[in-house]
């Protein structure tokens, strides 16, 4: 790689991280790819081409393809055409994997997230912990329904596995 | 020093390990394939999505595991090909995950043996000297943990439940127990496997097994069957006649419409 050519790398991975933000979710649209925390990695291989990790949130995850697609066509729509898109395994994702930004926004739009210490989430509308779990699977493979007991709303949640 | 392990440890063939991968493979796809007969079907809405939730889970594994069989094999075959493309002889899954569902208490009970047996054999693939492998099965363990907890959980609900379900469930484990001496003794191939530091010592995944569904029937109040010798060897190839039902279903659409994409 010439010396130019190593500038530039540093330069077109930001450039792609710019553009994944601009990805979002196709189940859950006011979250993007990176908050997600489903991009692995960008970064410049020595073959000079930038290779984009991507993990599915589970095994079964019907959305994967699509969002494999809907990056695709972000990075083609950026003028990116040289990127290799490969599918990351592991370390598995998991509700860690969620930024801070990623979380507000969830609770915003009336997800809430199991926390990592166990116990039970907040309602995201009325904030009480006085919640039940009402079936182990909700509406997608990584959530779970619960109810609360206080404003009486069912909601979903985001399983920490 | 690595090398010297790597030297005394014997190396499995292309085939042995493609022949491996599609038994734990056709497992998933096989089992989910059945659970996803129960959309629309559940007792309550929770149970239809709970099934139809674990059934996409082990699609999902089935589909990474067979893309990797199908790269082990050299002979371009992808995923599809592999499920849409084989006959019954040709599928290597354990003749448990291909009985029929029965009744949701029926099905409750496939669930739980096979899960158990799922999520110690994945647990323990996590070490797998196929580094490949050993990826897709951390991320499958982690699934069949909650798998786990689900049909363990209706075990005991139904098991110590009414009269009725009682009755239901201790009949499906009559029914279903002699399938599962299958998942649990090695064959040649299993034995090899371990041997090439593939697959888990058979003799600690079935110890495991025994303890956990042990605790789990005792919990339902349900008698644990004794020991009975596996007539059927689906992980060979020899399956019980359900399966042939089940792959008419499965890959009717890409044979009638060869290339088909929607």
């Amino acid at each position: 790689m010439s010396a130019q050519a190593a500038d530039a790398a540093p330069r077109r991975e930001r450039r792609i991280w710019r553009t994944l933000q601009s990805v979002m979710d196709p189940e859950i649209p006011v979250v993007n790819v990176v908050e997600l925390g489903i991009v692995r990695h960008v970064r410049t291989g020595e073959d000079g081409r930038v290779h984009v990790g991507l993990t599915p949130t589970y095994s079964g995850c019907p959305a994967t393809e699509a969002i494999e697609q809907a990056v695709r066509a972000a990075l083609d729509r950026a003028g990116l055409d040289d990127v290799a898109l490969e599918t990351v395994l592991w370390p598995a994702w998991s509700s860690e994997w969620l930024s801070e930004s990623g979380r507000r926004k969830l609770e915003a739009f009336g997800i809430a997230i199991e926390p990592r210490a166990g116990g039970a989430p907040a309602c995201p509308r009325c904030a009480s912990r006085n919640v039940e779990r009402v079936g182990e699977f909700g509406s997608t493979p990584c959530k779970a329904h619960y109810r609360c007991r206080t404003c009486l709303e069912p909601f979903d949640t985001f399983k920490c596995l | 020093m690595s090398m010297a392990i790597a030297a005394e440890r014997p190396q499995a063939t292309a085939e042995e390990r493609c022949e491996y991968t599609l038994r734990l493979a056709d497992t998933s796809l096989v089992a989910g394939q059945r659970l996803a007969e129960w959309l629309g079907h559940g007792p309550a809405l929770e149970e239809d999505l709970a099934l139809g939730n674990i059934a996409l889970d082990l699609i999902g594994q089935a589909r990474l595991l067979l893309a990797l069989a199908g790269r082990i094999e050299g002979r371009g075959r992808d995923e599809d090909a592999l499920a849409f493309w084989r006959d019954a002889a040709q599928f290597r899954n354990v003749s448990l995950a291909e009985q029929p569902n029965g009744d949701f208490g029926h099905t409750i009970v496939r669930q739980c043996l096979l899960d158990a047996w799922q999520l110690e054999t994945y647990a323990s693939l996590a070490g797998s000297a196929d580094t490949e492998l050993a990826d897709i099965a951390k991320k499958a363990a982690k699934e069949c943990r909650y798998h786990w907890r689900y049909s363990a959980g209706w075990l005991v609900r139904l098991g110590d439940g009414t009269e009725e379900s009682h009755r239901r469930v201790s009949e499906a484990v009559q029914d279903l127990w002699r399938f599962t001496d299958e998942l649990l003794t090695p064959d040649a191939l299993d034995a090899r496997m371990a041997e090439c530091g593939i697959a888990p010592p058979a003799a600690a995944v079935r110890e495991r097994w025994e303890q956990r569904v042990a605790a789990a029937l005792r919990e339902a109040k349900l008698p644990c069957p004794v020991h009975q010798h596996y007539p059927w060897h689906g992980k060979r190839g020899v399956h019980t006649e359900a399966l042939g039902h089940l792959l008419a279903t499965l890959q009717h659409l890409p044979r009638a419409h060869p290339g088909v994409s929607w």
